[in-house]
Formats: structure tokens, C-alpha cells, sequence
């Protein structure tokens, strides 16, 4: 679905992509990883034709993302600090994208409900906490039933019931067969959903892996003891 | 395109100060012609009131409001829009505004208190010079990110065109006095905006008859259907390269 190649990107002297290349196919819940500053969220605002590569090759559904907009239609952004215009309401914020997007597709509100956003629907953007501000970037990401979900550190901010609601409506699009890739620092919070693991650093791809290919290989359970494990190992192997 | 440019305009025209300014334009305009006894001195009091605060106002609330936008361009770019419509959108709504502002200000009391060439001609000027200005916002509003750089540099923009500009002109004129540099004088007003509108107006006004020898050479160029066309042409170009360069460079912005 998602294919990238030889994907370079520096800001400045800073190289923040070096050579990643990925592969990533329908059905499949990815978790993408690593410490901070390591290109997670250049590497998704490429994908998403926010930040223009130096070289290398996107393609969706086999056909290049390079100028190109009409493929954003099938994927649902949520960005880790959701920035809106400060002085519109919830209920026009839904609504002007809404009127953008002009999409026939059955609109899918099910997150609006469950995060009772019409509660205060009436309220502007700039009033709204951190984590109401994630409610509803995560309810414009799912809002049109895209075939993609990249989620960008969806459960930060959110309170245990909201980041439940959640995790368990990303699980029901898994089970749609989409394809759901994820940023998180909360390996724990990863454990019942994903399906492979991407793992970055210095702007690298690690690896890229199938959990229970993952779990197999380091005889844990835990998504982030098998992590730790792997790292551990790598350091022995540098000092060594 | 249609959808975008409607919401835009929309916030724009809720944003009040739109409003106020067409209002202050409204009572110079209305005020310069009750306050002299003929139309073409109330002209020439006009004329100076808008080439100052024309594309100050132009200049300064696009910019702003440019910057303001941030949050809102990115919203759109995850959306399935592209590139280079989110920047035109913005562009022609504010243009639209301006023009808007402008016409209802000041094109209406010049319409109906002068009638003439000289109105329409003043009209069309400020139409092109608030869109030139907004054009010059957009392109120093991408040169950087940083909101108190950008704006610095949209008044230095105005403070060049409207102040600097004249006062280097006649430096030059007073030091190159013995020479003839009249033919050289024309083609430098192309450089400004401002005085290019200043010169088309006045040369349609009867004090064009006061300005000498250079007012005669002015006369020969501006005066002609030929030099009408290729003034207009620059103030289109004023209006259009800084536009499309900001444009350019929106395309490779990393958001």
C-alpha cells in the first residue's frame, strides 16, 4: 500500500532521513519507533506530502506522491499537536472539512459520539485542553473512513477512558483490513494492537519486523522487553 | 477552488477590521471632496490619502493575517488539496477583501463626485495597488517563519515604496540636475508601484500642466494609449511576480 524508497531528507546540515526504505501492505497494524528526534514524524509528513524529500520515491498504491493530492483521500491524519485556527468552534471545524472534502463516503462519527464532543461543540479551539484537542484530531482522522490511518502519537494527552475508546475503535479498523500505522513511546499501550514493528533511529531503520517474528526471536512476550532486549544486544555488540 | 476561497473570504470578512478600514477610507474620501470646492483638488487630496494608506493597510493585514493562517494550512495540507490551491485561495480571498474594501471606501464617493476618466483611473490604480501590496505581504511573509521578521519586513516593504523611494528619486534628480536624464526618469518609476499610480493619475489631472519639462516628457509616454498599456502591464507584473516567486517557494515548503 505505503512503499518508500531510498528516502533521504535533511533540515539544514541535519540529516533527519538517511536511506529509509519501507514497505508496508493492507491489514497490517504498524507500530513505528524509536527515541526522540529520530525522523518518526518527518518520515509520516513525507508520506503525507507535508515535508518535500531531498531524493527518494513515495508510492501509494503503486503510484508516486510527488505533487501529487489526490491520494490523502484515503488516509486519516492525526498529528501529535494538532494545530487549529483558534477562533472557530469544534462544530465548524468538523463542518468546514466537511464542506473541503465535499465526500460522498458515509461519514463515520462514531468517535465524535463516544468522546461526546457535542457537548461542547460550541467551544473554540483556543479554549480547549490538550486532550480534547486530541479528541478531535482523532475524530477527523477517522471521519471519512479512509483505507490509512497514521496516527501520530494518538494516546498522548488523553485521559485512561478516552485513550481506551481509543485503542479499541483502532482495533475495529484493523479488523476492516486497513492499514493503521502508529507512533507511540508507550510500548506497553502497544502490546494488544500491532501486528509489526518498525523501529528507527538516527533517521534509520533498525528494522522492520512481524511481532510474534519478534517475540519468537527473543523468547519475550512483552513488545517492550523484546525491544530492550534487541538494543541491549546492539550495545554489547558496539562496545564489543 | 470556489469552496476554499468562500470560507476564506468569509473569516476575512468577520474579521472586522476589514470593515473599519473600508469605513476610514469612506469618511478621507467623503471629507476631501466636501472639503474643497472643486473635484479635481478634492482628486488630489485623495490621491495622496490612498497612495499612503493603501497599501499600508494592504501590506500589513495580509501579512498578518498570512501568519495567522498557519494553523489552518496545515489543517488543510493533510487534506486531500492541493499545494498550490491553498496559497491562490488565499491570495484571491484577500485580494478580493482588499479590492472589496476599497471600492466600497473610496471607488463609490469617487464615482459619484467624479464621474470621469481621472475617477475610473483612480479606481483601477487602487484596485492594482492593493492587490500589488497583498501580492509583496505574501512574499515576505514566506521568506520566514518567524511572525515579528515577517511583518519587519512587509513595513520596510512600505516604508521603501511610499518614503524611500520618492526621496532617492529626487536625490538622483538634484544630482544629475545638468544632465538629461528626463527619458531616465520614466523608466525609473517602474520600479515603484506607488509612483507609477501617483504619475498615471496625475497626468490625467490639469496640474500635469505645471511640472515642467519632465511633466512634458511624462506627458509623451504616460499620455499616449501605448504608454497606458505598458504601465498597466507593469503593475500587473508588480502584482504577479512577487505572488508567483512566494508561490514557488510555498511548493517546497516543508509544514
Amino acid at each position: 500500500m505505503i512503499e518508500i524508497k531510498e528516502l533521504h531528507k535533511k533540515f539544514g546540515k541535519l540529516e533527519v532521513l538517511k536511506n529509509v526504505n519501507l514497505s508496508c501492505s493492507k491489514q497490517e497494524c504498524i507500530a513505528l519507533i524509536g527515541p526522540n528526534g529520530c525522523g518518526k514524524t518527518t518520515l509520516i509528513k513525507a508520506v503525507l506530502g507535508m515535508v518535500i524529500p531531498d531524493r527518494g520515491l513515495i508510492e501509494f498504491d503503486g503510484k508516486t506522491t510527488f505533487r501529487q493530492f489526490k491520494y490523502r483521500e484515503n488516509i486519516g491524519y492525526m498529528p501529535q499537536i494538532g494545530r487549529y485556527p483558534d477562533y472557530m468552534t469544534i462544530a465548524q471545524i468538523i463542518d468546514m472539512i466537511k464542506k473541503i472534502r465535499n465526500s460522498n463516503t458515509p461519514l463515520d462519527e462514531d468517535l465524535y459520539h463516544a468522546f461526546e464532543l457535542e457537548k461542547m461543540q460550541n467551544k473554540q479551539m483556543r479554549t480547549l485542553s490538550g486532550g480534547t484537542t486530541q479528541k478531535v484530531s482523532a475524530v477527523l482522522a477517522f471521519l471519512f473512513n479512509p483505507d490509512v490511518l497514521i496516527l501520530d502519537e494518538p494516546t498522548a494527552g488523553l485521559d485512561p477512558l478516552a485513550s481506551e475508546i481509543l485503542k479499541e475503535k483502532i482495533i475495529r479498523e484493523k479488523e476492516k483490513g486497513k492499514l493503521i500505522l502508529i507512533t507511540s513511546h508507550l510500548l506497553s499501550e502497544l502490546d494488544d494492537l500491532v501486528t509489526e514493528i518498525i523501529f528507527m533511529q538516527e533517521g534509520q531503520v533498525v528494522f522492520h519486523k512481524k511481532v510474534d517474528q519478534l517475540q519468537t526471536e527473543t523468547k519475550e512476550n512483552k513488545i517492550s522487553k523484546a525491544i530492550a532486549k534487541i538494543l541491549r544486544e546492539q550495545r554489547d555488540e558496539q562496545v564489543n | 477552488m470556489n469552496r476554499l476561497i468562500k470560507i476564506i473570504l468569509l473569516d476575512i470578512l468577520k474579521n472586522k477590521i476589514v470593515l473599519a478600514y473600508a469605513i476610514i477610507l469612506g469618511i478621507l474620501s467623503w471629507s476631501s471632496f466636501a472639503l474643497e470646492d472643486n473635484s479635481a483638488k478634492g482628486i488630489l487630496t485623495i490621491l495622496n490619502v490612498i497612495l499612503f494608506t493603501v497599501p499600508l493597510v494592504s501590506v500589513l493585514f495580509s501579512t498578518i493575517y498570512i501568519y495567522n493562517s498557519s494553523e489552518f494550512i496545515e489543517l488543510l495540507l493533510g487534506q486531500p488539496i492541493r499545494r498550490s490551491k491553498i496559497w491562490i485561495s488565499l491570495f484571491l480571498s484577500l485580494s478580493i477583501s482588499m479590492v472589496l474594501a476599497f471600492f466600497v471606501g473610496a471607488g463609490i464617493p469617487l464615482l459619484i463626485n467624479s464621474p470621469d476618466a481621472v475617477g475610473l483611473m483612480m479606481i483601477t490604480t487602487g484596485c492594482m495597488i492593493s492587490v500589488i501590496f497583498v501580492a509583496l505581504a505574501f512574499l515576505s511573509s514566506i521568506l520566514t517563519r518567524d511572525k515579528a521578521k515577517g511583518i519587519g519586513i512587509s513595513i520596510m516593504t512600505w516604508l521603501y515604496f511610499a518614503l524611500l523611494f520618492d526621496g532617492i528619486v529626487l536625490f538622483l534628480l538634484f544630482q544629475c540636475a545638468e544632465y538629461p536624464i528626463e527619458n531616465a526618469m520614466v523608466g525609473i518609476t517602474a520600479l515603484s508601484p506607488i509612483d507609477l499610480a501617483r504619475i498615471l493619475i496625475l497626468l490625467h489631472l490639469d496640474v500635469s500642466a505645471m511640472m515642467g519639462y519632465t511633466g512634458a516628457i511624462f506627458k509623451d509616454f504616460f499620455g499616449t494609449s501605448v504608454g497606458l498599456v505598458i504601465s498597466f502591464l507593469l503593475l500587473f507584473l508588480w502584482a504577479a511576480i512577487p505572488f508567483m516567486l512566494s508561490l514557488r517557494k510555498f511548493r517546497r515548503k516543508d509544514l
